[in-house]
């Protein structure tokens, strides 16, 4: 466990070096739900998640579904690290013609349905179980939801549904940053008591920190014990984590960084992977 | 020939399909009664989900099955399937061009007595302006049977309108080629296109002004999407004058589509008879009609009016 924790969390900071990376490189796009969602991500795709990324139609795939799509970034960085496509292909994000699209597209290897706009992703989940238990498949699915996605009316049709149908092979999570595009949640449309709300309407529900490896793999390992009834996973992160200039910052949802503040970026997250190293030499 | 509802056809043509595919899935949203899938659902409860009141959910649901390998037939009243869950098919089903079958039933004004709120008028306007969207309007019973298999067959989303009544079925029409309209009747001195119930009308009409010298083609142009521009091309050709006839808003629809394709290919005169951009009201589909000047008599004055200017 110990050294899965570490293989975990240095897949995390890679996955985040590539995220500003890429971010700063296309001009445009999501560091702050990126950087909130990377440890849950790096903890499904290089772990959890039963998937072969030389065959991504693999019939007895695990699925997972990004319906918070404007953080792909985070995603399309994991699925480079796995080997859906190259690192390189990351810095033609957002350009014309390309497999990354700005919000996911079914062109990129490894991406099952497109999304980006939210409160839609929990049904397509809805429906992924669904055929999975018609085709008798022990597969997986794995949802994303951003908290501010929350708000979204389809949201709650979705999950008062997935309760309904007892899919227990659906596993939802939030990443629960507590910004939204115009601000605090808190004060642009309250969400809570988010964990009452999830589990009135008939969820088994677990909190965490969002950012600790060894939470989200129990929280994961948790929810696949849970029967007859869905997980959701409310994740507690910080957004835009792992960046000091970015942390809890509302300006970076939709901003990303320039070039000088990509090389400061990067290097923070150099010197976070090399205090991880020593740790780990003792 | 007896008079059927397309809706208990649909249900009974989604049977005939599920016998054969175990990959066919059916959902509803709280209207299985009305739209006939609960035949279905008799017959394979198995692959039947009701969603309750909630078409967001139903659709997007959809976009999930079809991205796991099923054919999926969603249905609930037109003015829900196509409005309430407009994002949702555009999105989750369009974009990702998924194997969705949409059948909506009650579209147009003759849901009657129900009134404004479910009488959908804007449905295929809504619909024909996404991207992989493929529009069927059946104009009787069977057709409708060929409509939906011809759904099932083709790959990707597609939207089959249906209405609330009964109707009765035309007769001496050509096979059914999606994508192909139907040469129903031959004329002289305009033609009449139609597309649903419109078609009967369209028929009657003719009948009314043959009696007055005037000699009207009547065509059943039942695929929208894509649409037979090499048959309207030829209609300009021979006609003077086309009077295009819809149970729809005049903005988007079958009007809207075929003056879009003539004004490119073949200018010639294009008149409408459908809602003239007005909500609709309570009443029974026959009196509605009148009101709302869609019924056979209302088509042959317009005729007669255009082809005496």
């Amino acid at each position: 466990m110990e050294n899965k924790i570490k293989v975990l969390k240095a897949k995390a900071n890679q996955m985040r070096k590539l995220i500003i990376t890429m971010l700063a490189e296309a001009g445009s796009g999501h560091p702050g739900g990126s950087l909130s969602s990377t440890e849950i991500i790096a903890c499904l795709y290089f772990d959890v998640l039963r998937h072969d990324p030389k065959n991504p139609q693999w019939p007895q795939r695990d699925k997972f579904h990004l319906s918070k799509g404007h953080c792909c970034p985070a995603v399309y960085a994991a699925l480079a690290l796995c080997g859906y496509f190259s690192e390189k292909k990351l810095l033609t994000l957002r350009k014309l013609g390309s497999t990354l699209q700005g919000h996911p597209d079914r062109r990129t290897p490894g991406i099952e349905v497109g999304s980006g706009s939210l409160g839609q992703g929990l049904s397509v989940s809805l429906g992924m179980a669904l055929a999975a238990r018609l085709d008798r498949k022990d597969s997986r699915v794995y949802c994303l939801i951003g908290d501010g996605e929350n708000q979204e009316g389809n949201i709650w049709e979705a999950a008062m549904a997935v309760a309904h149908f007892k899919l227990d092979n659906l596993c939802a999570i939030i990443d629960y940053n507590r910004f939204q595009i115009d601000g605090r949640t808190d004060e642009i449309m309250s969400l809570e008591p988010l964990v009452n709300k999830w589990e009135s309407f008939g969820w088994h529900v677990i909190q965490c920190d969002g950012h600790n490896i060894k939470e989200l793999l129990e929280a994961f390992a948790q929810a696949k014990t849970i029967k007859l009834k869905p997980t959701a996973i409310v994740a507690h992160t910080v957004k835009g984590k792992g960046v000091s200039f970015m942390e809890h910052v509302v300006d970076f949802h939709g901003r990303p960084p320039t070039q000088e503040e990509k090389t400061i970026a990067i290097r923070e997250l150099e010197e976070i992977a090399k205090d991880e190293e020593d740790l780990k030499n003792g | 020939m007896d008079k059927v509802y397309a809706r208990d056809v649909y249900g009974q043509t989604l049977v005939e399909l599920g016998q054969k595919d175990k990959d066919l899935v059916v959902l509803d949203a709280d209207l299985s009664g009305s739209t006939r899938t609960a035949i279905f659902q008799k017959a394979f409860p198995d692959r039947f989900f009701n969603f309750g009141v909630a078409e967001q959910n139903m659709m997007a649901t959809a976009a999930g099955l079809a991205s796991s390998g099923k054919v999926v037939f969603a249905s609930t009243f037109a003015m829900f399937a196509t409005a309430r869950a407009l994002d949702q098919v555009r999105n989750s089903i369009c974009s990702n061009n998924f194997n969705v079958k949409i059948v909506a039933t009650h579209g147009g004004i003759t849901v009657g007595e129900d009134g404004a709120s479910h009488q959908a008028l804007e449905d295929i306007n809504f619909f024909r302006a996404i991207p992989n969207m493929k529009i069927i309007v059946p104009a009787d019973g069977p057709q409708t049977r060929e409509a939906v298999i011809c759904a099932y067959k083709n790959k990707g989303p597609f939207y089959i309108r249906l209405g609330r009544s009964k109707i009765s079925s035309l007769e001496n029409k050509a096979n059914f080629i999606f994508g192909k309209g139907q040469s129903l009747k031959e004329g002289k001195d305009l033609a009449i296109i139609a597309c649903g119930i419109m078609v009967q009308e369209a028929l009657a009409a003719s009948a009314i002004l043959e009696k007055e010298g005037i000699f009207a083609a009547v065509v059943n142009l039942h695929s929208l999407k894509p649409l037979d521009e090499d048959l309207l091309v030829n209609l300009a050709k021979n006609y003077k004058t086309i009077l295009v006839c819809e149970e729809h808003q005049v903005t988007g629809g079958l009007f809207s589509a075929v003056a879009e394709t003539l004004i490119r290919k073949a200018p010639v005169k294009v008149e409408r008879i459908g809602i003239e951009n007005v909500f609709g009201q309570s009443g029974s589909p026959k009196e509605l009609m009148e009101f709302y000047g869609l019924s056979a008599d209302c088509i042959a004055k317009k005729a007669k009016k255009i082809f005496r200017q």
